[in-house]
């Protein structure tokens, strides 16, 4: 595609865009598609995050590693196209740029090429199998429906947004002090919700088992949908991991943010489902008589849970006193999709993928920033396209084009903050298992 | 298996605990009618954790349930046997169930638990040997390292209900090595470390135990097919065979009976003869237009099971799920095309169609009431998993009242969740069910069966009374 018609289609957008309105603005475009896969996806980028170091001239790389990496293409007609495997960053690049797929998702490392594995399967016992995955989670706002009142279903705002801020940073200081991983990747997934990846070395190669029990350390919700209290704390006191994120983050975005955002305790349907959660019955019933007889004493949504929590925790009701705990864990604990994150041939979307219903780009979050976090402004296809156009006829490196667009700066993100840091200790991880291995080997010659 | 065949009587060096590890087959000889009986008995105690399992009896509960067992079961009159009887026992019971996944997974969670029991009740002396022989290389924590984390580990032990325990040993060990222990936050997690204390050691144990047998089974397996099965065609194999199926009700993979079920039969059938639990799911499906993966996948497969041919359960849920996207307003598509994007694949999957290819088995009841359902799920077995409200309410609707219900209730509050189901069967079916509910599957069988017989009675009672109110009119 030359400028020229580029151009031509701004032209043309521009007259859509005042005759329908800033919707068609947002719109998912197969030709606007080809421009973004043409110069502004960042392939090298993904190729060497996938490549964990492989892709370097160290006797130890494994060349065959990135090759053994499953893609899928989710084509324009719904055609599912799996098991998609690259000998290199030019394969992969041509190949996106051929297929133009409205979705790329990542699979596992398999023990051999994905795209050979029927053949592989034939010789006897050979098993295709996995032996290498990132350990991802998918949070949805989707699974908050019933405790936000600002959308429902696929929609996301400001004011439901500080859902999936609890869940990045109750999630992220877990994986780092818990479990001590470092190289954490946090994605906004388009439309409704975050994907989380942890690519340290560690985290690729547990087990299904091993991935189970991490998501089982986060599950405190019980019973499904058909009993009334969601979070169940058990115990005479919380676990330190729960009792830290209740001290650090849940406590403080329930009353400082959630509350008043969601107007919890100001509607009686709305208060009536906390109070659901206290299991005294005639506790519960005499605050509701109280906030429903009294108009004006406690009508803030701050008062009314000021005197929730002393009733609650005057003392007078011992088996009460998790009851607040349970409250807060409910309306704002982290609600993960658990089957994502147990299997290791669970696919997730690529990174800087463009959501086919919103328009906008996968970019990455900083878990530091996730407060300021803006879903509804994320570049979309269409911004980006008509940033390009708005540099003219500049005949610039691809690297240059980027830089004209509100692309640049997420990339550079995940460049500094995520890809260059990873890079670092897959080499140092490198370098000291060859040399590991130079010294047994010396050792055996030596006994020898 | 060299025990059959074996030529003379070598080491006991795995009697220093009564507790074997069961690395390598003995040296034994072994007479035929032991080979049988001695796993006959061991059996009988896999099946006794199996059902305490089942009913969701507490680990306390369950440590007196397999002492006893193991006692009556696994006696022998000459007290030297009874390690041989223990070994011989086990080394046949994995020739009979290395022979498909199914029989793999059953066999190897019952052995797991029975081996973590009996852990238990060693003392630490032999506990910390069977740790060396495990090869298990953790130091326990240094003076200062403790004092450093004391509080979290304190605070740990009151979250899990016991009582801070000063005097007792921490090893520091990769969180890799204890899943079950993360997974129900019974250790202090720090970088990457799982801080165990010297009474959790046993899950280290068992779980190492797990994989080894895991692996075993699967080698087992191997030699099975390639060789034994073959050479002992004339001896062994037939008690193998034989005791494969004697003990493991049928798994209702394939429908038996009453296989024609249609789409134009399945309210009225899941009305009349459907558990609680699929019950829930169908209607369910029915009202929200969806179900999430877990729902998906146990009442897919139930169906499956009733009787549900593959064409009929994609138009089934295909039917479902495209009225669901109709009222999606964010997906302006048409519902069916996303049917087959998104779901078809698991159906068809479910079927053995894709994928690995398997015929997946439906769900029994135990796999049912044992697992964690989220926000949102609708799967489960609903005795172990509703609050007493929304149980109540559902039973109510299923017709139980007065007695049955109190009865029901009572069963569920002792965590009978089984015998709760098969109480709410017979109060549906004003009939006994004396096997006890073990399978939704066998539920709808047994259903289906007593309300068969009763069409027929009725059909010809009907014709009764048309020909007596004929023989009136005329």
């Amino acid at each position: 595609m030359t400028m020229e018609e580029n151009i031509d289609e701004r032209d043309d957008m521009q007259i859509d865009a005042h005759a329908l309105g800033n919707q068609q603005l947002n719109q998912f475009s197969f030709d606007y598609l080809k421009v973004y896969y043409g110069k502004l996806f960042p392939y090298a980028d993904i190729f060497r995050w996938m490549s964990y170091g492989n892709e370097g001239k160290h006797p130890a790389c494994d060349e065959s590693f990135f090759s053994r990496r499953e893609f899928s293409f989710t084509l324009e007609n719904d055609v599912y196209l799996r098991f998609q495997s690259f000998k290199g960053a030019t394969d992969l690049e041509n190949s996106i740029k051929e297929k133009c797929p409205h979705k790329i998702d990542i699979g596992p490392v398999y023990n051999v090429d994905p795209s050979r594995r029927h053949a592989y399967a034939q010789g006897g016992n050979n098993v295709f199998m996995p032996v290498e995955r990132e350990l991802i989670f998918d949070i949805d706002i989707t699974e908050y429906d019933d405790v936000r009142y600002c959308c429902s279903g696929s929609d996301i705002c400001l004011d439901c947004w500080p859902l999936m801020a609890v869940a990045i940073k109750v999630v992220d200081t877990v994986l780092r002090d818990d479990f001590g991983f470092n190289h954490i990747l946090w994605v906004y997934s388009g439309r409704r919700g975050v994907h989380c990846w942890v690519c340290d070395g560690r985290a690729r190669r547990l087990s299904n088992e091993q991935r189970s029990s991490i998501t089982d350390y986060f599950h405190v919700y019980k019973g499904g949908e058909n009993s009334l209290k969601k979070a169940s704390l058990t115990g005479p006191v919380l676990h330190p991991v729960l009792g830290r994120a209740y001290k650090d983050v849940l406590l403080e975005y329930f009353e400082k943010k959630l509350m008043q955002q969601q107007r919890l305790f100001s509607f009686e349907e709305r208060y009536q489902k906390i109070l659901d959660i206290i299991p005294d019955k005639s506790v519960a019933s005499e605050i509701h008589e109280k906030w429903q007889g009294s108009r004006r004493s406690s009508t803030s949504e701050e008062g009314r849970w000021d005197q929730l929590k002393s009733i609650l925790q005057s003392g007078k009701h011992k088996a009460l006193r998790r009851c607040v705990e349970e409250i807060v864990f409910t309306y704002t604990y982290p609600r993960l999709d658990m089957e994502v994150s147990k299997h290791m041939n669970h696919l997730l979307k690529a990174p800087f993928c463009v959501h086919p219903k919103t328009g906008r780009v996968c970019v990455p979050i900083d878990p530091n920033q996730c407060d300021d976090f803006d879903p509804t402004s994320v570049p979309t296809l269409s911004m980006l396209i008509e940033e390009l156009n708005a540099g003219g006829l500049q005949m610039d490196t691809k690297n240059g084009e980027l830089e004209r667009t509100s692309l640049a700066q997420p990339v550079r993100f995940f460049r500094s903050s995520f890809l260059q840091p990873l890079m670092k200790s897959c080499k140092e991880e490198m370098e000291s298992a060859y040399n590991a291995k130079i010294q047994q080997s010396g050792k055996s010659s030596f006994n020898w | 298996m060299e025990i059959i065949r074996s030529q003379k009587k070598t080491s006991d060096d795995e009697a220093a605990s009564n507790l074997s590890l069961y690395r390598r087959a003995p040296d034994l000889e072994v007479r035929l009618d032991d080979f049988e009986l001695y796993a006959i008995d061991r059996l009988r105690v896999l099946r006794g954790i199996s059902d305490g399992l089942s009913r969701g009896k507490r680990p306390d509960e369950m440590e007196k349930l397999v002492n006893e067992l193991w006692k009556t079961s696994m006696r022998h009159p000459d007290a030297t046997q009874l390690i041989n009887k223990d070994l011989i026992s086990h080394f046949v019971l994995r020739l009979v169930y290395c022979r498909t996944e199914e029989l793999r997974k059953w066999f190897l969670s019952m052995e797991t638990t029975l081996f973590r029991y009996r852990f238990r009740l060693e003392n630490p002396e032999s506990q910390r040997m069977l740790m060396t022989e495990f090869q298990l290389p953790y130091k326990a924590l240094s003076y200062v390292e403790y004092e450093s984390v004391k509080d979290k580990l304190v605070q740990v032990s009151r979250s899990i209900g016991q009582s801070s325990n000063f005097d007792t040993i921490f090893f520091k060990v990769p969180f890799e090595e204890v899943p079950e222990l993360v997974a129900n936050r019974r250790v202090f997690l720090l970088k990457g470390n799982a801080y165990v204390a010297m009474n959790q050691v046993a899950s280290i144990v068992v779980s190492h135990f797990r994989s080894n047998l895991s692996k075993a089974l699967v080698l087992t397996n191997r030699k099975w097919t390639s060789t034994i099965k073959e050479q002992e065609k004339d001896r062994l194999t037939p008690i193998v065979e034989a005791l494969g199926s004697s003990y493991l009700g049928p798994d209702y993979s394939q429908p038996t009976e009453f296989t024609d079920i249609s789409l134009k039969d399945i309210d009225q059938l899941a009305n009349s003869s459907f558990p609680l639990c699929m019950r829930h799911l169908f209607n369910k499906l029915r009202d929200d237009h969806h179900l999430k993966h877990g729902g998906r996948m146990q009442l897919g497969l139930f169906l499956k099971g009733v009787g549900l041919k593959l064409e009929d359960a994609l138009a089934f849920w295909r039917a479902e799920f495209s009225q669901k996207a109709k009222v999606d307003y964010a997906s302006g598509k048409i519902g069916s095309e996303r049917f087959d994007k998104e779901y078809a694949y698991a159906v068809r999957h479910n079927y053995g169609k894709e994928g690995k290819r398997t015929d997946y088995t439906p769900y029994s009841c135990q796999k049912i009431i044992s697992v964690n359902p989220s926000v949102g799920d609708h799967h489960g077995c609903p005795y172990r998993h509703f609050s007493e409200e929304n149980l109540r309410a559902a039973l109510a609707k299923m017709g139980v009242a007065g007695h049955a219900m109190d009865d029901v209730m009572d069963k569920v509050k002792n965590r009978h969740y089984q015998v709760a189901c098969t109480m709410t069967f017979e109060a549906v079916h004003a009939a006994s069910c004396d096997t006890g509910i073990n399978h939704p599957n066998q539920y709808f069988a047994q259903s289906r069966k007593l309300l068969e017989s009763k069409v027929v009675i009725s059909e010809s009672d009907l014709n009764l009374v048309l020909s007596f109110n004929r023989s009136f009119l005329f």
